[in-house]
């Protein structure tokens, strides 16, 4: 029984996981092209679960998770062409300064178009409750959260495999210089991985809201664990970071059912461990641009 | 030589980059220490010094705390203040307990402050305490429930008006017992891991003890914690017969809409939850039996008009934490009324004298001289089904008030024996 007690935890993990996978996913990518570390993408996040839920109360659960997102991924434009793209070619830490300053704008901006106190919101009837699977219990909504999630990742995966947008972005990760050569720009294309970026950010908060509390913080709380993930994973790397992100849902979840009390720092430990063994990340990739 | 040519030059222009920059400045930091001059120069002015906490883990609740003092604040001085003075508020977020020790000591020194009231963490409250014991001031405590606070860490200066953790274990204690929940029982704790928690399920312990309940397991959890499914895969497999939750904030909010999402078939109780948290689950996700000091169905006439008050001014219902800053602020204004002095030694004497005060509930309330926390009656909740629910914010059904008319108000509050405080 032990034992598929602690199988039990593996697979919630894996669900988990792919929740923390819509939010470093998008971190990942916009520091991979444009070399930002974007402190704001949590404010997204919380931007996703504030619209959600306000469209929800209108339009319903299902209508507002989608659109949502795509409203954030607009905000998205203004975002990368307005503060964004003045910081492409300076030193990282003016862009690290802006875009910690913008989170808390952010955060105050909720505060004051919402109210400091938590949005009330349920998950709809028809998804509560759990699934029963022999001696397994997963959460139904959960599992649709799951689906939704691979969608998302088949479909950017082969957004970026598959077509010439793809192409341009993945050479403009390791030869910016090049794809410039070529005659390529590259702001469009940054304009678009932003927009998706902060796109997936808005769905994992409008995806969240039903089981989590949404208050203005919120932005804040999940920044930490997806800088964590992207860091782990590698820079670069779609699948580093896939993998990480399970693998961090994984750790929590096994950490929790043998010492409850370091669940919260487990991940932690893993990214200290990987930064010591193998500094570039799981399956980061050699990017020239970072090296120096 | 060159530098004293051209700063005639330059001042002759449009201010520079960096004279903007410094003058920015200067006026940040001018609000930032207020304008203490201006405060002193004032001296028919009663300052009350608040604190609450209205940013982070808390600040839903501390939102409310500023409406209700302000509130309170206003309909004092439309009835011609205190001892004909104007009272006068200035509210800021305590943060944490560092910044709130130090924003409590430049009340007092700076801005005059001549009592501090507020806060809802006991851990910034703890330290606001200090800083008040150290300068003689008055400190009354609204929010904070720990019971160390009134127990091993009470001093003569601190207050506090909020039911303790053994109060309301009590309360949803009594709930419990009648129906027949608790001797016999398994139960399966989960626990804020900070002082207020450990507390909590020190009394909560001793409750199961008394009564014949058995604890199976406990979880201590992080307060940043988000996600409960590892937890309460470990609750399922356990299969206990009444979850409890210890817990604190957005933390029940966040267990709450997990338990449902979960669909576990545990009943499960809490020993702690505010207004605001309860509301911020939504619909269908609380269930079960809590304890509260005050809700806005509470029938009693002065209730019913604070209620209505509240909402027309601020066109929301009133949380918990509204509530009591306002009658806090209330008691302290009869304080002074009737020792006709804001000296902080006088009022701690009127208090500690076993007056009695209109807490807008059925029986009226006082201070315990021994222990200076405020005795007055709590209450056990319920959930109404979501089916009967008019909206979000009607949510719970309020339980009969504890202890029942017959009985002392103190017999659900710690005893002599077991509260070691020693002012």
């Amino acid at each position: 029984m032990q034992f598929v007690f602690l199988l039990e935890q593996v697979v919630n993990g894996l669900v988990l996981g792919g929740y923390y996978l819509l939010i470093a996913l998008g971190l990942s990518l916009i520091f991979s092209v444009g070399g930002i570390v974007n402190l704001a993408h949590g404010a997204f996040y919380a931007l996703g679960a504030y619209i959600a839920v306000t469209l929800g109360n209108h339009i319903g659960f299902g209508p507002a998770t989608a659109i949502s997102p795509v409203l954030v991924a607009l905000i998205g434009i203004a975002f990368e062409r307005f503060i964004l793209r003045r910081f492409y070619q300076q030193d990282p830490i003016l862009s690290l300064l802006v875009t910690f300053g913008l989170a808390m704008v952010a955060e105050q901006l909720i505060r004051i178009v919402w109210g400091a106190p938590p949005l009330s919101v349920s998950i709809p009837g028809a998804l509560r409750g759990p699934v029963i699977v022999g001696p397994f219990l997963f959460s139904q909504y959960r599992l649709m959260m799951l689906a939704i999630v691979a969608l998302v990742l088949v479909g950017l995966w082969l957004l970026l495999q598959k077509t010439s947008f793809g192409r341009v972005v993945r050479a403009g990760i390791q030869r910016p210089d090049m794809v410039a050569a070529l005659g390529i720009r590259l702001q469009p294309y940054m304009t678009a991985v932003v927009m998706l970026g902060v796109g997936m950010a808005a769905l994992g908060g409008a995806l969240f809201a039903p089981i989590t509390i949404v208050h203005p913080a919120m932005g804040a709380e999940i920044i930490t664990v997806a800088f964590v993930v992207v860091i782990i994973g590698g820079l670069g790397s779609f699948w580093g970071v896939v993998l990480a992100a399970l693998l961090v849902g994984v750790v929590r979840g096994v950490t929790i059912h043998f010492v409850p009390a370091a669940g919260e720092a487990s991940m932690y430990v893993l990214m200290f461990l990987v930064l010591l063994l193998r500094p570039r990340g799981l399956l980061g990739e050699p990017i020239e641009k970072f090296e120096q | 030589m060159n530098k004293s040519v051209t700063t005639p030059l330059r001042q002759a222009g449009p201010p520079s980059r960096r004279t903007i920059l410094k003058t920015g400045a200067g006026l940040a930091a001018t609000a930032a220490f207020g304008f203490p001059g201006i405060l002193r120069a004032q001296s028919d002015v009663i300052q009350i010094g608040h604190l609450a906490p209205m940013t982070g883990f808390l600040g839903a609740l501390g939102d409310y705390a500023v409406l209700g003092i302000q509130m309170a604040a206003e309909e004092i001085n439309a009835a011609g203040g205190v001892t004909g003075r104007e009272i006068r508020v200035s509210s800021e977020d305590s943060i944490n307990p560092d910044t709130g020790a130090t924003k409590a000591q430049r009340m007092i020194e700076r801005d005059g402050a001549q009592v501090l009231l507020g806060e809802i963490s006991s851990a910034t409250a703890l330290a606001i305490s200090q800083v008040a014991a150290r300068n003689k001031k008055l400190f009354i405590a609204t929010g904070p429930r720990s019971d160390t606070l009134r127990g091993s860490s009470c001093n003569r200066y601190l207050f506090c008006s909020d039911i303790p953790n053994t109060v309301m274990v009590n309360a949803v204690g009594s709930a419990l017992k009648r129906d027949e929940m608790v001797d016999g029982k398994k139960f399966y704790t989960l626990t804020a891991d900070y002082v207020f928690g450990h507390d909590l399920l020190r009394a909560a312990k001793a409750f199961f003890d008394a009564n014949g309940g058995e604890l199976i397991g406990d979880e201590l959890i992080a307060t940043d914690v988000t996600d409960f499914s590892p937890f309460l895969l470990k609750i399922r497999q356990a299969q206990p017969d009444v979850v409890c939750a210890n817990l604190a904030g957005n933390q029940v909010t966040n267990l709450m809409k997990q338990y449902a999402e979960f669909g576990l078939p545990f009943p499960i109780v809490g020993f702690n939850l505010n207004t605001a948290d309860a509301w911020a689950a939504g619909p269908g996700n609380l269930s079960g039996t809590w304890p509260t000091v005050w809700y806005h169905t509470l029938e009693v006439p002065g209730s019913q008009k604070f209620v209505e008050d509240f909402t027309a001014k601020y066109g929301k219902l009133p949380e918990n934490h509204a509530w009591i800053e306002y009658i806090s602020l209330k008691m302290l204004a009869q304080a002074m009324e009737e020792t006709q002095s804001t000296d902080s030694e006088k009022i701690i004497d009127y208090f500690e004298s076993g007056a009695k005060f209109d807490i807008l509930k059925a029986r009226e309330a006082y201070f315990r001289g021994w222990d200076h926390q405020l005795i007055q009656e709590a209450y056990p909740f319920t959930v109404k089904p979501e089916s009967e629910m008019a909206d979000e914010q009607d949510m719970l059904v309020l339980g009969e008030a504890v202890p029942a008319p017959d009985q002392d108000l103190e017999s659900i509050y710690p005893s002599a024996e077991q509260n070691p405080c020693q002012l």
